[in-house]
């Protein structure tokens, strides 16, 4: 992973959840207040626009600069969720324009573990975290199986993450909420898929298609 | 969906402007995205700074002013604000005792009020919060977030303010405002749903003969949904529910809020304020005080919310001092 992956990857991602927006949005109707894609779409897109006015030397600095980035623009729930997670996944990196497979996969977690020290959800509570957590843990599965030399390594690590989260998403359906603003509507969040599981999936689906060889 | 909008991405600050035009004594910071009194800082005087989601107004930038908040921060419609603007109000109106954070409880809101605090803690601010949890139709278990912030945000904040005006310190402000939290309870029927601008839809859709029951002020469904019944048997419905969870016994005074969410016109509030005032006194609950009308809003939504908010003679006199703010003005 290095400078430019990391950003390719973010652009990657900007750029799928400007195109999944509406569903994005959709499906926060259902459970929640509507505005998830466009919170989504007007974060990226800052970090798009922040990452190309600045050159960041290191692929930590991409990262913490998303992450502070989301953070300052998005508001409700999903900035600091996002944001704490990119940030202490850029934080959590060795300096220098390269890392390894293994400790962006480390990194990924350290991400991981901010956002549930946020946001205190479980696994089961119907949130990102349903997504999140077993992409980390099919990336790392992945990483000591093939091996993460070079960057076919991190592909093959990326690809088993965002199927992984796409999993993970789509049991989130019959799951009741328990954190956020699902949790209010108690069995009446069954049925529908989180969508903040869904815009991690987006996340690692960027991930996995800015990786590819 | 219709609305008197340019774009749905103007929205929130596009009026932030027409509110700086028709309250100059208002400072509408647009690139901030924060609402200070005019006289913002004051020296040796807590400042009591609320925000939330665009979309309820006049919460909060409404009730900026003397003997209420110092400033408000409008996130963008039913988002919670960033940090930034937070430590942004908190710099504008410290003026030595530190800053009061009045905070719905929401997870965006309180992640972002929680990091706005360490940022101004950093900053050596220091800050003291109250978190409103009064809407009773969410059971406060370890299943949910826990209950929403609504209707008593308007009562925290107005006797909070006072209280900050007749000179208390921060610790002291925020465990009244607490007080008045702990003895609010809140619950809100809906006859229609609401549509953000950025949206463009409903967030759900009600029969013409359903109500949502239970719901909250962001658009999402509620707790359930039932036949619409006549108003008698929704107060009735209502204030059990409130009165199950807060109960206001034989003999005690309690402040009402007769509320509406948007669009139910003013008739049908006093019609069902009516309806209220009968029942609490069959129950023996002096109404001590009392507002009818919108403000605590959720858009465009038809529908109502009433707070109930148990009564002393501390709460009362604060309740009655002066106020001097867009929405609420009385004693000056």
């Amino acid at each position: 992973m290095d400078v430019a992956l990391a950003k390719a990857w973010l652009d990657t991602a900007a750029d799928a959840i400007a195109a999944q927006a509406d569903q994005l949005t959709t499906l926060d109707a259902a459970i929640g207040d509507s505005d998830h894609g466009v919170n989504m779409n007007r974060g990226f897109g800052a970090v798009r626009t922040a990452l190309a006015g600045a050159a960041p030397g290191g692929v930590g600095a991409v990262f913490t600069l998303a992450g502070s980035t989301l953070v300052s623009k998005v508001g409700g729930a999903s900035g600091p969720l996002y944001g704490s997670a990119l940030r202490a996944l850029g934080k959590s990196l060795p300096e220098g324009p390269e890392v390894d497979a293994a400790a962006f996969g480390a990194g990924l977690r350290a991400g991981l573990d901010a956002l549930r020290k946020l946001g205190g959800a479980a696994p089961g509570d119907k949130t990102i975290v349903d997504a999140y957590l077993p992409a980390v843990d099919a990336y790392d599965a992945a990483l000591r199986q093939h091996g993460g030399d070079g960057d076919g390594g991190l592909a093959a690590a990326a690809r088993a993450a965002a199927q992984a989260a796409a999993e993970g998403m789509r049991a989130t359906v019959p799951l009741q909420a328990r954190k956020g603003r699902a949790s209010y509507l108690g069995e009446r969040s069954i049925g529908h898929q989180d969508p903040g599981a869904t815009s991690t999936w987006l996340i690692f689906q960027a991930l996995a298609d800015a990786a590819a060889p | 969906m219709k609305k008197f909008i340019n774009h749905p991405d103007a929205v929130v600050r596009e009026a932030l402007v027409g509110l700086a035009a028709a309250h100059p004594d208002l400072r509408v910071d647009l690139e901030q995205q924060i609402v200070v009194s005019a006289d913002a800082p004051r020296a040796g005087k807590v400042g009591l700074i609320s925000g939330g989601g665009s979309g309820h107004e006049p919460m909060h930038a409404g009730f900026v002013g003397l003997g209420m908040l110092d400033a408000a921060c409008p996130g963008e419609v039913f988002t919670s604000p960033v940090p930034d603007q937070i430590l942004a109000a908190a710099k504008a109106v410290d003026g030595g005792a530190g800053v009061v954070h009045i905070v719905k409880n929401y997870t965006g809101d309180v992640m972002n009020f929680q990091m706005a605090a360490e940022l101004s803690g950093d900053e050596g601010i220091e800050v003291q919060s109250v978190l409103v949890d009064d809407d009773v139709a969410v059971e406060d278990s370890t299943w949910t977030a826990g209950r929403r912030g609504t209707g008593a945000t308007m009562l925290v904040e107005k006797i909070a303010g006072a209280r900050a005006e007749e000179g208390a310190d921060a610790a002291t402000v925020a465990a009244l405002g607490t007080r008045v939290n702990e003895a609010s309870a809140s619950f809100a029927i809906a006859l229609s749903p609401c549509t953000t601008p950025a949206a463009g839809r409903p967030g759900f859709e009600l029969g013409e003969d359903e109500m949502e029951v239970g719901v909250g002020i962001h658009g999402e469904p509620g707790r359930r949904r039932e036949k619409l019944r006549p108003a008698r048997e929704i107060a009735t419905m209502t204030l059990e529910a409130i009165l199950a969870a807060k109960p206001v016994a034989a003999g005690e005074d309690a402040i009402v809020l007769m509320n509406g969410l948007g669009a139910t016109p003013l008739i049908e509030l006093y019609l069902l304020y009516g309806e209220f005032a009968g029942l609490l006194e069959s129950a023996g609950v002096r109404i001590a005080r009392c507002l009818v009308g919108n403000y605590v809003t959720s858009l465009d939504m038809a529908g109502m919310s009433l707070t109930v908010c148990r009564a002393d003679p501390e709460l009362l006199r604060l309740w009655d001092a002066p106020v001097r703010t867009p929405a609420l003005r009385w004693g000056v």
